[in-house]
């Protein structure tokens, strides 16, 4: 195989980008085709795996395989796809509402079973696509298009969800902090098992503007300055930082991914056939 | 008998699970409900010892996911259900629909709606097979009547299923997949097996959802040296979104059209003494074993009754039913729901003959007495 540049892995007839200016779903797909690249990832081996939202229109400027679902289920259709042919790479990116609302039973399911996918969500804290609702990460009293006079549900920290759910690599950081970002993503689609990735990333068309952050960079600015160390974190009270954003690596651990674990299972249906067993039951 | 098979005396769904085998399928993904979930604990011992995989998903929804997407890594994949478990897959079905990705879905109905008489017979699901998802499409659903017709339209269902790229559903009911009875295994190289059509094209100008002249485009998988883009929206032949009108025209109707234009390939009857019949039964599944016991009560009344098994329920028998119209003097129409099938059987009465349904919901099974008396009843009438 050639070497492969990030751009490589982009489609370019599509350009440009459809999102709206502002949004940073463009830096995270900047970042994806970098891992790539730095990966060196076989395009016939690889599978993107999007749900429904704005980020869910990410696989339309990747040339790898794709699959391209229904809204929540990329895990569901990833977790297929990967099963049915270990050797392949499956990455599924999915939005807060998408992968961590409608999606958030497959997500604690996909991270406990330790099925071989990376998972790339980008938290933008609301439903962009159809124009600003609250979502599981929306954040409380903040405003919304359906949150008109503050929002009273408390949000998911998705990190921790996933951790506690059993993934062996979690990690979070958001769009200002590219490098650190590509990192984790690289670490995660290296890592066997199931890794997860999640982007804070701005939504001013649609979050900020109810929220006094009507520009990009004012809504940059907000992340960056509330977001603090997962190293930072652990030196203070859990009061200080609890509001915060806790930017890091969260888990990073050896396992065993569950199709390595049903290559075992395959050995002992296999031993019980020569036993007989199968004979006997019928 | 023939040495190639063997014989065996064991249940509907027993008789699905080896039929799936027997097609070739190595991947089940499913969620435990009563009464399919026979089908799910013979797959999670078989398919490891075939090579195949089995995984029990969080629910439906995802477990019609990973059939999918299996199917798309290369794999006749498969899961079996009920009720409440099919009315969760619907959205997904489309997806199958949509991205015209090969899948069986086997639903062994249930008494509705929601949670009803938790797993007690009915035969309810037939529009909701036909019409559950949303948006127009053409959809193939088989219902089996025996345990050997589980066996047998189960490698249809796939065969289908691979040759058309559709996701097929087989109709079973409770009764028939709790039934046990002689069947036989047929063994391999006694029935056909299809496989999904591969594209012979150079990988670079390969492309997703460009149809061959038959109207069916090859299905390459993921991991293969194509590459290959799928997805449930609104796309062209690369599989890229395209929604200009008329892409989208096109491609809705070739949904419909590629399961109407292959009606002669795809629709299955079996007629009993229907040559010189003056009645005749319209059934489907379960009610079908009640409507060739009446018809046999009938006869020996001294009337002429027939039976016509719907083997394939959708798409529909227009042209055997119309034309079986034109030449009964009345037809009765059995099944375990307020009147579904009954209702495509008077949208092609052109001959307007009395059309009578017997309809039951009560769990309990339709009995050939209760076709029997409807039998006499029309009998009467038309002396």
């Amino acid at each position: 195989m050639p070497e492969m540049k990030y751009d490589d892995y982009l489609v370019k007839s599509r350009m440009p980008l459809f999102w709206c200016s502002g949004c940073g779903n463009g830096i995270v797909l900047g970042a994806i085709l970098r891992a790539f690249a730095k990966l060196q990832l076989d395009r016939h081996n690889t599978v993107v795996v999007t749900g429904i939202g704005c980020w869910g229109k990410a696989d339309d400027y990747i040339n790898t395989n794709t699959f391209h679902g229904t809204h929540g289920r990329a895990l569901g259709f990833a977790t297929g796809i990967k099963l049915a042919n270990p050797e392949l790479k499956v990455i599924a990116l999915m939005g807060d509402g998408d992968g961590a609302t409608i999606g958030g039973n497959h997500l604690i399911h996909a991270a406990r079973r330790n099925v071989d996918i990376t998972a790339i969500v980008v938290n933008n804290f609301n439903y962009g696509m159809t124009g600003g609702q609250y979502s599981g990460t929306t954040l409380e009293e903040t405003y919304t298009t359906t949150s008109q006079f503050g929002h009273i549900e408390s949000a998911f920290d998705l990190c921790r969800l996933v951790e506690a759910a059993g993934a062996p690599y979690v990690a979070r950081s958001h769009v200002l902090n590219v490098i650190q970002l590509e990192g984790f993503i690289t670490e995660a689609i290296r890592k066997k098992g199931f890794s997860f990735v999640e982007a804070l990333s701005p939504c001013p068309t649609h979050y900020g503007r109810h929220n006094g952050m009507k520009t990009a960079p004012k809504m940059m600015q907000w992340i960056k300055e509330n977001a603090i160390t997962l190293k930072e974190a652990e030196k203070k009270p859990q009061a200080e930082w609890e509001n915060k954003f806790v930017i890091g690596k969260f888990t990073d651990k050896e396992s065993v991914d569950y199709s390595t674990r049903y290559e075992a299972v395959m050995a002992l249906a296999e031993a019980s056939v020569s036993k007989g067993v199968s004979e006997r039951e019928g | 008998m023939n040495p190639n098979n063997s014989i065996r005396f064991i249940q509907g769904n027993e008789a699905i699970a080896e039929g799936a085998f027997a097609a070739g399928a190595r991947f089940y993904a499913g969620y435990p409900i009563t009464p399919s979930s026979e089908i799910a604990e013979i797959s999670s011992r078989r398919l490891p010892q075939l090579g195949g995989l089995y995984i029990q998903m969080e629910d439906e929804i995802g477990s019609i996911a990973a059939v999918i997407g299996a199917s798309a890594s290369g794999k006749k994949s498969y899961t079996a259900t009920s009720g409440p478990g099919f009315s969760l897959m619907q959205e997904n079905l489309g997806v199958a629909v949509m991205a015209e990705i090969p899948c069986v879905i086997i639903d062994i109905q249930r008494s509705g709606p929601s949670t009803g008489l938790a797993t007690k017979p009915a035969q309810a699901d037939v529009m909701q097979s036909r019409w559950g998802t949303h948006g127009d499409h053409g959809i193939i659903v088989l219902s089996p009547s025996s345990v050997q017709e589980c066996f047998d339209l189960t490698i249809t269902a796939f065969n289908f299923s691979e040759k058309y790229r559709t996701p097929v559903i087989l109709l079973a009911d409770e009764i028939v997949g709790h039934m046990k009875e002689k069947m036989i295994i047929r063994k391999p190289g006694t029935y056909d097996v299809t496989d999904r059509k591969q594209p012979a094209c150079d990988p670079a100008d390969y492309k997703p959802f460009q149809a061959d002249a038959d109207g069916i485009a090859p299905l390459a998988a993921y991991g293969s040296r194509f590459i290959v883009r799928l997805t449930g929206s609104t796309h062209d032949e690369t599989g890229f979104p395209n929604s200009k009108p008329e892409n989208a025209d096109k491609f809705i109707r070739h949904y419909t059209d590629k399961i109407e234009n292959n009606k002669d390939d795809i629709v299955m009857t079996k007629e009993y003494k229907l040559e010189d019949a003056e009645f005749a039964v319209i059934t489907f599944g379960c009610s079908t074993r009640s409507a060739l016991e009446a018809m046999d009560l009938a006869r020996g009344e001294g009337i002429r009754v027939g039976v016509l098994q719907l083997v394939t329920i959708w798409p529909f028998a227009d042209s055997q039913v119309r034309a079986l119209c034109s030449r009964m003097k009345a037809i009765i129409v059995p099944e375990m729901n307020l009147g579904q099938i009954i209702r495509e059987v008077c949208r092609v009465n052109d001959s307007g003959i009395p059309v009578i349904g017997v309809n039951k919901v009560n769990s309990e099974a339709i009995t050939p007495f209760e076709i029997m008396e409807q039998i006499r009843e029309v009998s009467k009438c038309r002396k």
